[in-house]
This record gives C-alpha cells, sequence and structure tokens, in this order.
C-alpha cells in the first residue's frame, strides 16, 4: 500500500504550487504585473491601472484558464491510453490521435471554400471544429485499437500511430495546395499551437468538454486497476472489458479532440505528464494518478506557457514548440530507462 | 452430493470454424468438490487449455454443460462468475509499479464499490491472504522486484482474495525449479485442506502430481478419465499419456523412465 502520509503532503505542494503557478502566468508577460495587482482584479477589485485589469480580464485570465483545461485534459488522456494500450509511451500526441484531429480540422478549415457558403459558416462554426476535431481523434482511435488487437507487439502500435501521422500531414498537404493564403494562414496557425484568442463562449465549450472527458475518466479508475494485470485477468475479475475500453476510448477521443480543435496539437504532455505523476507518487493505482496527473498536467501547462511568452519580451513562441522542447528529452530518457518497466 | 462445485455433463469441447467441427474431447462427465486438489494432466496440444477455457466460461461448449455450483456457467454475470471462479493464469503481467499488497488487494474488485475503495473487511482480508501464502514479508516490494516463484504465489494470494469456492491455475510450476514447484505444490495442497477450497491446477509435472494430489484428471486422445492417482496407476492409464515406445511409466516408482537407454 501507498504512504498515505506522503501523499497528503505531496498533494499539498502541488495544489498550492498550482495556485502560485496561476498567478505567476497571469502576471508574466510582455509586460510585468505585480502580484498584489492580479489579486486584487481577480477578486473583482479595482485595479491601480485599467490597461492591466483590461488586460487581464480579457486576455491572461482566459489564457491562464486555458491552459489548466489543456494540460489537465491532454495528461489524462495520455494516462488512460498508457494504461489500455499497456503501454508507457502511449499519449494522444503519439499515437496520431492529434494528427487525426487535424486532419478534421484541415478539412473543415482548408475545405471550407469546396461546400456551399451555408454550410461552410456552420462548419467553420466553434462547434464544427469541435466536432470535425473529435471525430478525427475518434476514428485515429478506433483504428490504433483495431491495429493493437491484431498486433500483441506494443512497439509496433507506437510505429502504426506515427504512420498515421504522417499519412494525416500528407492528406493536408494536399488539402493546403488547393486552398487560398487566408485558409492556409488560419490552418498553420492552428497547428502551431495556441493558448491565448479563445472567447469566453470557447471556453465555456472547453470547459464542458473537458469535465465531461474528466467524469468518464473517473469512472474508469476502478477498471483502469483491474487492466494494470492485463485484459484475461481484468475479465476473470467480474470486469466488463468492452463497455470499460469503450468509456476510456470515449473519454479520450473527447478530452484530446475537443483540446486539440481549440488551442491546436499540442505534443508530449499527454506522454510526459503521467510519467512525471507515476515517477514522483511511485505507485500505479489509478485513484492516486488520477488526481495527481491532473495537478501536474495544469501545472506543467501553465509553465510552458509562461516560458512561450518570455516575459519581459515583445515576442510569443509557439506553445507546440515549448512542450516539444521540453517533452522530447523527458521522452528519450524514458526509453533509455526503459529496463525499469520491464 | 452438496459438495460439488463444479461439475460437467456430456460436456464436449472443441472449436468450431467456418467449415467444420473440431471436437477435442467428448462425453466429458467431470466433478469438481469443495476441498480437494485436482490436477490436469495431458500433453502438449491435447487440449488442455481448451478445456480449462470451457469450464471457465470462456469458450462455449460444443455439446454438454458446465455446472459451476448447480448453475450453468454461462448464465452467470461476469461479476457474480469473478466471486465464484477465480484464475491464475500463465500470461505475463504488463508493466505496472504495483506492489505485492496492492496486486493482491485488486482480487477484492468484485467486491468494493465504483471506485474500488478497499475497506477494512478487504484489507482484513488480503492480510490474511499474504499470510496463508507466506509473502508477508514481500508485500511493500514492488511485484517486479521478486522472483518468479514468489510472484507465482502474490498471484495465488490474488486469487485466494477473490474469495471463491474454486481456483483454476494453468500451469503454476512453469518455469520453477525443483523446490519451488515441491513448495508451490505443497501449499497449493495446504489451502485446499484447510481453507475448503477446491483447486485445479494444469501441470506437466506428473510424479510430484501423482504425490501430492486427491485426483487427477488424464487428457488422452482416446479418452479423459478422473480419479484418484493411486486407482489410475493400477488401470495403467499414464502409459497412455505419451505415444513413445522409449518412454514408460514404472509403477513400482510413481514415474517416468526411459526404455533402451
Amino acid at each position: 500500500m501507498n504512504n498515505p502520509k506522503r501523499n497528503t503532503i505531496l498533494f499539498s505542494f502541488l495544489f498550492l504550487g498550482l495556485i502560485i503557478l496561476f498567478f505567476v502566468n497571469i502576471s508574466l508577460g510582455s509586460i510585468t504585473i505585480p502580484f498584489k495587482e492580479v489579486y486584487t482584479s481577480l477578486t473583482g477589485g479595482q485595479s491601480s491601472k485599467s490597461t492591466w485589469e483590461y488586460i487581464i480580464i480579457n486576455y491572461r485570465l482566459p489564457k491562464a484558464i486555458t491552459a489548466v483545461l489543456v494540460g489537465m485534459g491532454l495528461s489524462i488522456s495520455g494516462l488512460l491510453m498508457q494504461t489500455l494500450f499497456r503501454n508507457p509511451l502511449a499519449g494522444p500526441y503519439v499515437l496520431g490521435l492529434s494528427s487525426g484531429a487535424s486532419l478534421g480540422v484541415a478539412f473543415v478549415i482548408l475545405g471550407a471554400s469546396v461546400v456551399p457558403s451555408f454550410l461552410s459558416g456552420v462548419l467553420l462554426s466553434p462547434y464544427g471544429i469541435v466536432l470535425a476535431s473529435t471525430l478525427g481523434s475518434t476514428s485515429v482511435l478506433l483504428l490504433v485499437l483495431l491495429v493493437s488487437q491484431r498486433l500483441r507487439d506494443t512497439m509496433a502500435i507506437l510505429i502504426v500511430g506515427l504512420m498515421f501521422g504522417s499519412f494525416t500531414s500528407a492528406v493536408v498537404g494536399v488539402l493546403t495546395y488547393f486552398s487560398s493564403a487566408e485558409q492556409l494562414q488560419k490552418f498553420t496557425f492552428w497547428s502551431m499551437g495556441n493558448l491565448g484568442n479563445l472567447s469566453w463562449t470557447s471556453i465555456l465549450i472547453l470547459t464542458i468538454c473537458v469535465l465531461l472527458g474528466l467524469f468518464l475518466s473517473l469512472l474508469s479508475i476502478k477498471p483502469l486497476n483491474a487492466l494494470l494485470l492485463g485484459e484475461n485477468y481484468a475479465k476473470s475479475m467480474g470486469l466488463n472489458f468492452n463497455k470499460a475500453r469503450l468509456i476510456i476510448i470515449l473519454a479520450t477521443s473527447i478530452l484530446a479532440g475537443s483540446i486539440t480543435a481549440y488551442a491546436g496539437p499540442i505534443a508530449f504532455v499527454g506522454l510526459a505528464v503521467p510519467h512525471i505523476a507515476k515517477l514522483v507518487f511511485q505507485t500505479s493505482n489509478h485513484t492516486v494518478l488520477f488526481w495527481s496527473t491532473l495537478l501536474f498536467g495544469a501545472g506543467i501547462m501553465l509553465i510552458c506557457d509562461v516560458v512561450s511568452q518570455m516575459p519581459g519580451m515583445e515576442i510569443t513562441l509557439p506553445i507546440n514548440a515549448i512542450t516539444s522542447i521540453l517533452g522530447a528529452p523527458i521522452v528519450i530518457w524514458l526509453l533509455i530507462r526503459k529496463r525499469n518497466f520491464k | 452430493m452438496s459438495n460439488n462445485i463444479l461439475i460437467t455433463q456430456n460436456l464436449s469441447i472443441g472449436y468450431t470454424s467456418k467449415k467444420e467441427t473440431v471436437t477435442i474431447a467428448e462425453n466429458l462427465n467431470l466433478n469438481l468438490q469443495a476441498g480437494k486438489l485436482i490436477a490436469l494432466i495431458g500433453a502438449n496440444g491435447i487440449g488442455k487449455s481448451t478445456l480449462l477455457r470451457t469450464i471457465t466460461g470462456i469458450q462455449k461448449p460444443l455439446l454438454g454443460t458446465v455446472l459451476l455450483n448447480d448453475k450453468k456457467i454461462s448464465s452467470y454475470e461476469p461479476l457474480e462468475l469473478a466471486q465464484n471462479l477465480s484464475m491464475v493464469l500463465t500470461e505475463k503481467l504488463p508493466p505496472s509499479n504495483l506492489t505485492v499488497f496492492e496486486l493482491a488487494a485488486l482480487g477484492r474488485q468484485p467486491y468494493t464499490n465504483w471506485i474500488g475503495t478497499l475497506s477494512d473487511a478487504d484489507i482484513q482480508i488480503v492480510q490474511e491472504a499474504i499470510e496463508l501464502t507466506q509473502i508477508g514479508h514481500l508485500s511493500q516490494k514492488k511485484y517486479y522486484e521478486i522472483s518468479d516463484g514468489q510472484l507465482q504465489k502474490v498471484l495465488i494470494a490474488r486469487a485466494l482474495t477473490q474469495d471463491t469456492p474454486l481456483i483454476i491455475l494453468d500451469e503454476p510450476t512453469t518455469h520453477l525449479d525443483l523446490l519451488h514447484k515441491v513448495s508451490l505444490l505443497k501449499l497449493l495442497k495446504k489451502l485446499s485442506h484447510e481453507t475448503g477450497k477446491c483447486i485445479l491446477f494444469s501441470t506437466h509435472d506428473i510424479d510430484m502430481a501423482i504425490q501430492l494430489c486427491d485426483e487427477m484428471i488424464i487428457m488422452t486422445p482416446e479418452m479423459v478419465v478422473q480419479d484418484e492417482p493411486c486407482n489410475l496407476i493400477s488401470k495403467g492409464i499414464f502409459d497412455t499419456i505419451f505415444k513413445d515406445e522409449s518412454l514408460f511409466f514404472d509403477k513400482e516408482k510413481g514415474k517416468f523412465t526411459f526404455k533402451n537407454l
């Protein structure tokens, strides 16, 4: 059994750290706003400069909330996939879910000119993009699942995910050939990942999707623990495997699909964060892993966002570049350490 | 008799493909009773796995029925079945950070709530299973840190916490050295006699099974026989297991010997 005392202390620190990071994230950017001012603005008080208040409420707060949602959702979807596929290297990006979502969004953004204008209006609405993205990621996940039932080799599943990635980027490439400069620019911006620029309506939709995905994941905690012993043992312990798998897939697709729709394909967070949680808490119990992955995911995404804003400077780096720069070395390190996964 | 836990009635096992039906064995009338340790013996490829898969409800019988506690095994809900039948499989566990205690405690899943919280009573049951299998000193270790023989005991402890009248083990003694084979089989014998459970296991260690088991089920291409080991010896069943001239069963010593060496 796990040391409950140690876990309580760790969780308290994580939670506290997350709150501090949230404030730091809002305070830092091209203009640094003092902590005190951030606090007064957020608690409904009057900030000493109205521009600061404007920046906080209309730009930085929505961005920080998006970062928290994205970090939580992607990390949890990674955790679910790693257990379902019995593969420590699974994640929404590696298995091609993000590519699938990209393909869906590419069809909508780049293909909108082909369909009649009233239809393109529907397609380009926030709901249209979310739907296309979720459909894209779900279909890739189903394909990966289909392949994984034929191939027991876990490494093969990763290669299949990689192939899906190449395939979808090729199709996107073909689509870009037929699209206008404006559409292309829109898609390129989307594909670099962006946590800002979300309206409060979009944030509301994203929140609902993420909460739904997290709720389904919460229901999957017990089945996931059973699956730690493999499919056959799980079945022998009374698990309705098909139903459990369906819920896990649904949760993963909703999380990865909706987040990719709004924030673009963000790499490595889904893969790396569950491992950080597993390393720190030294457990495989999903009751503990669920909450720790949630907190770590939100915190790490807030840090990545701060880095991408380049505090004190005029430039902003794409978030996808930051997560890749931080995440890729973690993955390489995991592979080298893989002996310990046995 | 109320001692019967699992019985098969005129059971035919095998599998059906698109064109043909392959029957592996027919008219099986087996009877697994409480408090008995029973070995399932047969040459490779004879259909031991098919038999185990059929009586555990994973595979459908071609004909006949399997009754677990007087109820057809096919009519059990997954959860109810898990409360009556637990298994120890041969497959390798996927990588994880599970400790020995946590692994054994997973056996409580058919009884715990939606999120799998262990009650004090559950923890008590897990502790008892760990003591019975003598792995108390390992309980905080990760399962990949212990030896194969120890892991096999942990998996048996997990089956015990599932608290079922019947435990089925698929080749639990494979990969173990002689000493660990003996201690594992002795443990199974102790468990079946002390807890009143019926324990069925498949194995290739025939001479050991003869010495330790209450009953044996022998599968040969012609027939499937269930009886006590001494009766099976006097009937000369063991000579029919392997179709090879150079191998014969020595009734005096109770084991197989080579001819013409």
